[in-house]
């Protein structure tokens, strides 16, 4: 089985995100970027599925900054083959659209049977990778997925459809799936492995030039949420009343 | 008159989910700006039958097969959207809308935007807007190309504005026939499996501390949890007591949640507490100090004694 | 002689015919086959050695071999107290057949050094349990718990996962200025290598600032790294990261490349030990101090303006006293605070009861949980409490949060726990240590 996992960085929600002067994005100059969370699962999913099936992982992503650091720590965690697409302004924000593109422009010079990527990421303002990148492919896809198990033609995946409830199904291979949780918690990459991987370890580069630009909506501005103020809120009157009130909070989510 | 709204109920399991009144209300109120109609399309029959009248239209997808297949539902959309071609499609950032959102904007050459928490018309335009980060910043984008795919956060607008008595009219699409050519098929269902607890998935937590004093006690607190059908989670000093078993412990030697709200009665919010559920969108915490450190953390809070409250959350709750 | 892995039984051979002759009547036995065994010398045949071949290849694995099985280390051992443990039943179980490198038993051992203190074999689990912790990472049988605490280090330089540029933070609240090198460059005397601990977890702060407070009023020309400071990272070296600690180091002499300091005083034994011990095996060398060395000289300037009425007992970290023979500093400054009373516990100094925090414990509370009949943190509140003592004084910036929590985990809440900065600061201000 050829697995392509596709990963990418992300400011690091550690940080305190600002903006930048123009107010359309945020200020990329003093942010620390690091892997997107769901694309370790990902990748620990393809890693998992190569110690059960036998498979050749390849870890493919866009020229983003800090992105070699998750590229040699993807090797030294098993992957086969670390591939960065170039051709990206590595400091400005590239939209879910355009980052289907580039994939898929890579993609359809290699062959491949699943690809897995994160169920999501925080900036994905476009939508979800899996399913633009499925459409672009015109290969069948699934996100939220909780559970893959392989077989030569076909992929079943389970994937969460709220409320507890679990989604079987089984898509033709080729495949794209975005991955909410792998079957083990993203394994670890010794220091020590992810150092040698930087030293024998070798990124492929491949240069992507895209001709036409996506359809993908214009940011007028992008601001913090008002601050409700430190602390909580403190509810007041009878039990009765209070409790009223946080059900209705509850609510108010969707919740109960 | 054309459909100018199209809201996709995600009714897979048969039961159409809070979230989908909530877009009909908002669909009903950009349908309106837009002067044109707004259609509801759900797999299936409709139950209830007689909820939909925010909406004009009612598409009924026949011959689909039980369970979900993405794949399939894709195909099934987007024969509804060729025949309605609206503006405007809504779908919530549910597994439906994750799956989907994104392919069908592809396919219909739409844009897309993605957690979005309001959308309202300005002049012949919508300015939509999302939440980022982790709800840390906020995006506002103008949208004055159609098609235009909203996946919204549920929980951003009211449900009892959509949930409206009466009967759309109704129109059946036959999707059966070109599902054989759709790339997958879908298997089943799966209820969940109660037996082993996950607090790290629910959206809805209910989480007790040593404010609860003692096992029996711990009971009281079950009641509600199971009244809001969430598990019940903890802080350590009550699974170190063997009243709860260890998968229940939250924080940092137990487990990292992120559920959409988190309550807690009886935590005082010590450091190692709070970094297995700080990240929890809305937190609500009930402590009778009102010093305790878990309200500098909470969102909401109160200071009543817990066996005042929790009784009260129960029966209004269950009632 | 033990050596790699060749501690095995020679081979067993049985003769098929043998006849022993009775030296004194000169009478003959027949022992031919299975009885002749008893003639050579006594062959263990119910393990193999094997599971010593791979622990003694490894740098610094070769001692848990030498084990002659004396059991000294076993009552000395503190996990051993709440568990079975120590080096002497680690070595029987990896000669029966346990897998040490995949066993939770691995992770036990909170590297308090009490078992070498004792040893005539000088089995030295300080440096083999480390040495296959290491293995194990990457074979990946690491417990989740302490996963996330390598990411964090890795990725945050700091235990905690906070964000960096918080690490000055506690600053704002010492109610003195402290300056950070970054926007004050020029040479000082004292590097003030605050650690993580008193950088984030909020009791940790308020003794940073109680500190700040000491060196200020003390006239000692001292400065922070700010957001520059990572941690040195010890714990996680002796949890089995080797190779983080050095990546660790190397950004740290970077940073400590920029600024001229004459010594690095830093509260936490643990990064102590390893400015101490480990980087000049590197080939760094510092002067550096514990916080307690510092202050212990100095105490004659300190100008108390009240006093601290209470009786105090004093848990001695294990890297500040057994693995660096320092029991003194500490005890100098709780009795030179006017009004305490200091009162030992039964297991102090050399033979001090360890926290439970070192090694990684502080970061395998959970995985250990299963496995121990209590935490080490609650055993030595209990200990402390016995002594009758107002005040649990500690010297190392893990222990307040746990033994915080452990008070009250043993319904001890009327013990406070209180970092020695504290003691002293209060005192100094003559503030009353009850509010
Ligand atoms: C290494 C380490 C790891 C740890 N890991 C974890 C962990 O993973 N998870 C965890 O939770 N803790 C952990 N702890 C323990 C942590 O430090 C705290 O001790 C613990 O979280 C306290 O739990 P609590 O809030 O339930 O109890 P307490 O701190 O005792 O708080 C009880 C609270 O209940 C309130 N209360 C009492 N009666 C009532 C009433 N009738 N109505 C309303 N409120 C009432 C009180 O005001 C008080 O604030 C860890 C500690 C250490 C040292
Ligand atoms: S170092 Fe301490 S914990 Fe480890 S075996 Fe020796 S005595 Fe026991
Ligand atoms: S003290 Fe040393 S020689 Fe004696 S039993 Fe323990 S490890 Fe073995």
């Amino acid at each position: 089985m050829r697995i392509v996992v596709a990963m990418r960085q992300l400011a690091d929600l550690v940080e305190e995100l600002e903006v930048n002067d123009e107010g359309t994005d945020i200020d990329r100059e003093f942010v620390k970027f690091v892997s997107n969370e769901w694309d370790e699962a990902a990748l620990e999913e393809a890693l998992t599925l190569k110690d059960e099936l036998g498979a050749t992982v390849t870890v493919v992503a866009l020229d983003e900054p800090d992105v070699d650091q998750t590229l040699y720590a993807a090797l030294a965690k098993g992957a086969d083959r670390v591939v960065k697409l170039t051709g990206n302004d590595p400091d400005t924000w590239v939209r879910s659209r355009e980052r289907a593109q580039r994939l898929a422009s890579f993609l359809a010079g290699e062959s491949f049977d699943l690809l897995l990527t994160g169920v999501q990421a925080a900036d994905d303002l476009d939508g979800q990778l899996a399913g633009i990148l499925g459409s672009l492919l015109e290969v069948p896809h699934a996100a939220v997925v909780v559970g893959v198990e392989g077989s030569d033609s076909k992929v079943r995946v389970i994937q969460e459809m709220g409320g507890g409830l679990l989604g079987v199904s089984e898509l033709d291979l080729p495949a794209v799936l975005g991955i909410q949780a792998a079957k083990q918690t993203p394994r670890y990459a010794p220091i020590s492995r992810i150092r040698q991987a930087m030293q024998t370890g070798e990124i492929s580069e491949h240069e992507v030039e895209l001709s036409d630009a996506s359809a993908q909506v214009k940011v007028r501005r992008l601001y913090p949420p008002e601050s409700t103020g430190a602390g909580a809120t403190m509810l007041k009157g009878s039990p009765k009343e209070v409790a009223a009130e946080i059900i209705e909070i509850i609510k108010s989510k969707g919740l109960v | 008159m054309s459909v100018d709204v199209l809201v996709i109920a995600e009714a897979v399991a048969g039961e159409v989910p809070d979230v989908t009144y909530e877009l009909l209300g908002k669909g009903r109120e950009l349908s309106d700006g837009f002067s044109g109609e707004l259609a509801l399309v759900l797999a299936g029959e409709p139950s209830p039958q007689n909820l939909f009248g925010a909406a004009d239209v009612l598409y009924s997808m026949s011959g689909m097969e039980a369970g979900y297949c993405a794949p399939q539902w894709e195909m099934s959309l987007g024969e509804v959207i060729r025949s309605a071609h609206p503006k405007v499609v809504l779908v919530s950032t549910g597994t439906v809308g994750i799956d989907l959102a994104g392919a069908l904007a592809t396919q219909f050459d739409g844009v897309l935007a993605s957690y979005v928490i309001d959308a309202v018309m300005e002049g012949g335009s919508l300015v939509v807007t999302s939440q980022l980060y982790g709800g840390k910043l906020l995006s506002e984008v103008e949208i004055d190309s159609f098609p235009a795919v909203l996946s919204v956060v549920p929980g951003s607008f009211a449900s009892d504005v959509g949930r409206v008595v009466g009967e759309p009219r109704r129109e059946v699409i036959d999707v059966g026939g070109s599902l054989s050519s759709a790339k997958g098929i879908a298997i089943e269902l799966r209820e969940p499996d109660s037996s082993g607890v996950d607090i790290t998935a629910a959206p809805l937590l209910v989480s007790v501390g040593r404010g609860i004093g003692s096992k029996e006690n711990v009971e009281l607190v079950a009641e509600l949890a199971e009244a809001m059908k969430a598990p019940l989670s903890a802080s350590r000093p009550v699974i170190d007591q063997g009243w709860l078993p260890k998968p229940h412990q939250v924080g940092k030697s137990g487990k990292k949640v992120k559920p959409t709200v988190y309550l807690a009665f009886g935590i005082s919010g010590a450091p190692e507490h709070l970094e297995g559920m700080r990240s929890a969108d809305v937190i609500i915490a009930c402590n009778t100090d009102a010093k305790a450190p878990i309200f500098e953390v909470a969102h909401y809070g109160t200071t009543l004694d817990l066996f005042d409250l929790v009784p009260e959350l129960t029966d209004q709750v269950g009632g | 002689m033990p050596v790699g892995g060749n501690k095995q039984a020679a081979g067993v051979t049985e003769l098929a015919e043998a006849i022993v002759t009775s030296p004194l009547s000169g009478r003959e036995w027949d022992v031919s086959g299975g009885s002749s065994r008893m003639l050579h010398s006594r062959v263990l045949t119910d393990y193999s050695a094997s599971g010593f071949a791979k622990i003694a290849a490894l740098e610094g694995g070769n001692s848990l071999e030498y084990c002659f099985g004396c059991g000294k280390c076993v009552p000395v051992c503190p996990v051993d107290l709440v568990s079975e443990y120590g080096p002497r039943k680690i070595h029987r179980a990896v000669q029966t057949g346990l897998d040490l490198f995949k066993s939770d038993e691995l992770w036990k051992c909170t590297t308090c050094g009490n078992c070498l203190r004792v040893c005539p074999k000088e089995v030295n689990m300080i440096e083999v349990m480390p040495a296959v912790r290491e293995v194990a990472m990457v074979e990946g049988t690491i417990p989740d718990e302490l996963q996330q605490i390598m990411e964090k280090t890795f990725r945050y330089g700091n235990a905690l996962g906070e964000n960096p540029r918080r690490r000055p933070a506690w600053t704002k609240g010492a109610g003195v200025d402290v300056r950070v090198l970054a926007s004050d460059p020029s040479p000082v005397d004292v590097l003030f290598y605050v650690e993580d601990y008193w950088s984030f977890h909020p009791r940790g702060q308020q003794a940073a600032q109680a500190f700040a407070r000491i060196m200020t009023s003390l006239n000692v020309d001292f400065a922070i790294l700010g957001a520059e400071e990572k941690t040195l990272g010890d714990s996680q070296r002796l949890a089995g990261e080797k190779g983080l600690f050095e990546a660790l180091m190397e950004e740290v002499i970077d940073v400590l490349a920029k600024y001229q300091f004459n010594r690095i005083v830093t509260p936490d034994p643990h990064g102590f030990n390893a400015l101490k011990k480990v980087y000049p095996k590197y080939g760094h060398t510092f002067e550096a101090l514990h916080y307690s060395q510092l202050l212990a000289p100095l105490l004659e300037q300190i100008d108390f303006q009240g006093s601290l009425e209470a009786t105090v007992t004093f848990h001695d970290p294990c890297y500040l006293g057994r693995h660096n023979g320092e029991y003194e500093a500490p005890r100098k400054i709780i009795e030179a605070i006017p009004g305490v009373k200091l009162l030992e516990m039964g297991r102090c100094r050399e033979n001090s009861y360890c926290c439970g925090g070192g090694g990684g414990g502080m970061w395998l509370d959970g995985f250990n949980a299963n496995h121990l009949s209590e935490r080490l943190s609650e055993r030595r509140v209990r200990e402390a409490a016995a002594t009758g003592a107002d005040i649990l004084a500690v010297a190392c910036p893990y222990e307040v949060s746990r033994f915080e929590d452990a008070a009250k985990s043993t319904g001890n809440e009327g013990l406070r726990v209180m970092d020695i900065a504290e003691m002293v600061d209060i005192a100094m201000r003559g503030e009353d240590w009850r509010s």
